[in-house]
């Protein structure tokens, strides 16, 4: 007998397979307990008093009229603090509460507990904070070039510049037949999850805190909370409690030091939940984003430069800022070959609400503006615009910008030919008013709408980048329960909705040839996972379950080579059995194994990457890229400014399919994202206030804005990642949006250099 | 205040309410049913629906008081028993309809009207239907497919009920 060597096609629900979600059932009958669903006996509420003011100087803070309110339990600021007194992700520069200075409107000036909500939300309204209000500097361009504008931070106000060199643009020039210029701008997105930031905190005998919160990271937030807690880390233990979304919003820290204070203060637990405008105040947003392009071709639309200059406003604190610069600067030709490059990439800080982690970040805002400057070149050459794309596509050999070889299959040009291939909708039935712009509202039967149709390309880094080593940990292990073997994943990866729960399943059961898994709880008491962002935890978590797995196994070959007298190489699991290629079947897991219990723990790390040079921008700083393309088609009413996004088709490169329900989750997902980002979602500021935060003003899609969507997903594996994966939450956030806004411009003839378009964009009336 | 309502056929009875609570909050603080969902309290996501004597409402625009004696409904309620799903939420789970899961409960308070009603809907249909309900994860296509195959098992239980 010949044992199947094709384990996909002998275990059920393992790689490849679209099992259901392990937490589905308890999702869809409301049992699944998210962060804001947590309750505890005895439990206090907090509350969070935020400056008003984008910018000013506080002289005393009053808190006898709030503590004396009854039902409030403690009222705390910057003094009660019992650590070090500032955190951040990449840079210890955000007050856990504002000491003598506020930098935006809604940083965190002081907290209280109290017995109901409402009584906690009364309090906080009678705190006396003595504000001397300073002008806010608002503007990203003024923070980056004016040496006179207020400093904000005792560095200055650029948090990184990265330069891009290459080649010799000023030579170039000459060689050009045609240049095309832009200044393109992105406005503020927010992520809008929506489960609001919350928790819960619960003081321990032993003076530590016990931490329940929606976190991505949980590692780098206890890296954080326990220094400003005054804590050794083992005091504060972390477990992740439902996450109701997260797009990067949640990768710094919200309420987790605050609840945490308020529980060590009082004795009893504390809960915080935020709502929808607390939230927007809450959390980082998307950088908004200025961007001087110029690109030069030859007559046959080969490009000979591009030239750039990007302006990130990474608002008062640094969050992830320098990444993001490093992102826009590193990709900021997108999947192109250019031989002559200078890009200017630079992150600032400003008044503005605080910008960070969401989906796609740097790359979302370039590929906004280089594929605006592709559809550019290519009506200034009259070329399809499909076809200037596919001259300059990379492949595989071809290096980007940074000098970094392209060594795994890029395969642009298919991928543009497969998006051609795929059909066009019919055009519009207007006899039915709802598939109209402006649905049911009536506005129109059909005069006065124009259909485009548009593309884009994006190219995504995956996992972090530029030597950093975000590995991931897990703790895989084999026993017998109820006479069945059966494996416990436990990692400290957090599953925000995106599925890693059921992919560490799959995986184990592929790798241990056995149906039954459990995934434990997440928490801080095994090894980091690193961040759930950059696509990268069916990476990286993956990759540490897959090696886990495959040590559990190598351990149970070993015992079992010695008991059959074969050599281990000849042995597998299939079935919950273990064979021998030569003598097949030898013997039931679950017979095998006994009372035997075999657990192994792993660190996963991906290869490594190198940080880029400070002047040139150049290096080998990614670890994987991936690609996504779109077909946009809309119909836009032209008199009224009202338009309907009408189909969006993507081709994406995933190199493997682990799940392919979830997967197309993602890519439609970040797709409705990248959709939001070119119609609707922006963040209105006024002298550094927000004048949306609610979901009756900052508008995300419906079910009705969101078209249908054709995918079309290749698998051109690249042999570094497990199974030859590639991450894919990201890439298809990037390419929709010019894709989108590209559309728009087919259908109106108008330039629309800023997204999200708005209705007077597309009636100007001046 | 004391509210006495009905809350998925049980009578229940909460004390000592603050007067400016919602329906949605005393489901979920005062009566431990946190399936309905806090996502924006302002009735725009639809993520809180709950049936308010046999209609869709959002709980968190009800205030306590208005639910005084009236019949509520809400996901933790639409299973036919302990087991068992409803046939909206097997295919929710099924289609990939849920990924975080936050709007889970409202979609499927919105979607089980839907079907209760219509067996048959166009995609237009549903749609309109599921248009005050926001998801930020799915980009809708799997909540469609799901609503789609709720629909055809409603149908075809309906016709081997007979009815």
């Amino acid at each position: 007998m010949t044992a199947p060597t094709n384990l996909e096609s002998t275990t059920s629900g393992g790689v490849g397979d679209s099992p259901q979600r392990p937490d589905g059932t308890r999702k869809v009958k409301g049992e699944f307990a998210y962060s804001s669903d947590l309750w505890h006996d005895d439990m206090l509420w907090g509350a969070t008093l935020r400056s008003p003011h984008p910018h000013a100087g506080i002289t005393a803070i009053d808190i006898g009229e709030a503590l004396a309110t009854p039902g409030v339990h403690a009222v705390l600021t910057h003094d009660d603090v019992p650590g070090v007194r500032y955190y951040g992700l990449d840079h210890p520069d955000q007050p856990v509460l504002a000491i003598d200075r506020v930098r935006y409107q809604g940083e965190p000036v002081a907290l209280v507990a109290a017995e109901h909500p409402e009584v906690a939300r009364r309090a906080i309204n009678k705190i006396g904070v003595h504000y001397q209000v300073l002008e806010p500097l608002t503007d990203p361009r003024r923070a980056a070039f004016d040496a006179s504008a207020p400093r904000l931070h005792e560095h200055g106000n650029v948090v990184r510049h990265q330069p891009v060199r290459v080649g010799d643009v000023q030579k170039a020039r000459a060689e050009a037949d045609v240049v095309v210029q832009g200044e393109y701008q992105i406005g503020m997105q927010d992520q809008a999850f929506l489960g609001p930031e919350s928790g819960l905190a619960v003081p321990a005998e032993d003076g530590g805190v016990d931490l329940y919160v929606a976190t991505q990271w949980m590692h780098v937030d206890l890296r954080q909370i326990a220094p400003c807690l005054g804590l050794p880390e083992d005091k504060v233990r972390m477990t992740l409690s439902g996450v109701g979304g997260a797009f990067g919003a949640r990768e710094d820290l919200s309420m987790q030091v605050h609840a945490a204070m308020l529980a060590l203060h009082t004795g009893r637990p504390i809960k915080i939940v935020y709502n929808r405008e607390e939230s927007f105040y809450g959390h980082v947003h998307r950088h908004p984003a200025i961007m001087r392009y110029e690109h030069g071709a030859t007559r046959d639309g080969k490009l000979v430069y591009a030239k750039a200059e990007t302006i990130l406003d990474g608002g008062a604190y640094t969050s992830s800022t320098a990444n993001v610069v490093g992102n826009a600067a590193s990709l900021g030709v997108g999947p192109y070959e250019v031989p002559n490059v200078e890009i200017d990439a630079y992150g600032v800080y400003t008044n503005n609400p605080p910008c960070g982690a969401m989906r796609g970040f740097g790359a979302v805002q370039a590929c906004y503006a280089y594929e605006s400057q592709m559809d550019k070149l290519a009506a200034a050459l009259d070329m399809h615009p499909l076809d200037v794309r596919r001259v300059n596509a990379v492949s595989e050999g071809s290096k980007l910008a940074t000098g970094q070889l392209v060594d795994t299959p890029a395969p642009l040009a298919e991928m543009l030919r497969r998006l051609k291939n795929i059909p066009l909708p019919d055009p519009t039935d207007n006899s039915d008013i709802r598939n109209l712009p402006g649905g049911v509202s009536n506005t129109t039967h059909g005069e006065g709408v124009r259909r485009g149709v548009g593309y884009g390309v994006g190219l995504k880094n995956i996992c972090f980048s530029e030597g950093f080593d975000d590995y991931s940990t897990a703790r895989v292990r084999l026993e017998v329960i109820g006479g069945e073997p059966a494996a416990l994943v436990h990692t400290a990866a957090a599953e925000v909705g995106q599925g890693l729960v059921t992919l560490q399943a799959q995986i184990a059961r592929t790798e241990l040839g056995i149906e039954r898994v459990t995934i434990a709880p997440a928490d801080t008491q095994i090894g980091d996972a690193g961040s759930s962002s950059a696509s990268r935890q069916s990476y990286m978590t993956g990759g540490a379950v897959k090696t886990a797995c495959e040590a559990v196994r190598a351990s149970l070959f070993g015992r079992a080579a010695a008991r059959f007298g074969l050599p281990e190489e000849d042995l597998s699991l299939i079935g919950g059995k273990l064979i021998s290629a030569r003598a097949g079947v030898l013997v039931a897991l679950a017979d095998f194994l006994g009372d035997e219990v075999i657990e192994e723990v792993r660190e996963y790390h991906h290869r490594p990457t190198t940080q880029v040079d400070p002047t040139t921008g150049q290096g080998d700083s990614h670890t994987q890229l991936a690609l996504c393309v779109h077909r946009a088609v809309v119909d836009v009413d032209v008199e009224l400014g009202l338009l309907k996004v009408v189909e969006l088709s993507a081709v994406q490169d995933v190199g493997k399919i682990l799940n392919r329900t979830s997967l197309e989750g993602q890519i439609h997902g970040g797709t409705a994202q990248g959709l939001g980002l070119a119609v609707m979602e922006e963040i209105q500021l006024s002298e550094g206030k927000l004048r949306n935060p609610s979901f009756t003003d900052y508008l995300i899609p419906t079910i009705l804005d969101m078209p249908p969507m054709r995918l079309d997903i290749l698998e051109n594996a690249d042999p570094h990642a497990p199974y030859g994966l590639r991450g894919a939450g990201e890439p298809s956030t990037l390419s929709s949006t010019p894709a989108i806004a590209a559309a728009i411009r087919d259908a109106t003839g108008l330039s629309l250099p800023r997204v999200p378009v708005r209705p007077d964009d597309l009636t100007p009336t001046s | 205040m004391r509210l006495n309502l009905t809350v998925n056929g049980e009578p229940q009875q909460a004390d000592d309410i603050w007067p400016g609570e919602s329906l949605l909050y005393v489901l979920r603080e005062r009566l431990g049913l946190p399936g309905a969902k806090n996502a924006c309290e302002q009735g725009e996501c639809g993520s809180c629906t709950v049936y308010l004597d046999g209609v869709p409402a959002c709980s968190c625009l009800v205030a306590a008081g208005q639910a005084e004696g009236h019949d509520v409904v809400t996901v933790e309620g639409l299973a036919p028993g302990e087991d068992d799903l409803h046939p909206v939420q097997e295919a929710f789970v099924e289609a990939g309809a849920v990924q975080c899961g936050f709007c889970t409960p409202g979609l499927l308070v919105a979607a089980h009207n839907l079907v209760e009603h219509n067996q048959n809907p166009s995609d237009a249909e549903i749609r309109e239907e599921l248009a005050g309900n926001l998801c930020r994860c799915t980009g809708y296509e799997k909540i469609l497919d799901a609503v789609r195959l709720a629909a055809s098992r409603t149908r075809n239980r309906k016709q081997e009920a007979g009815t």
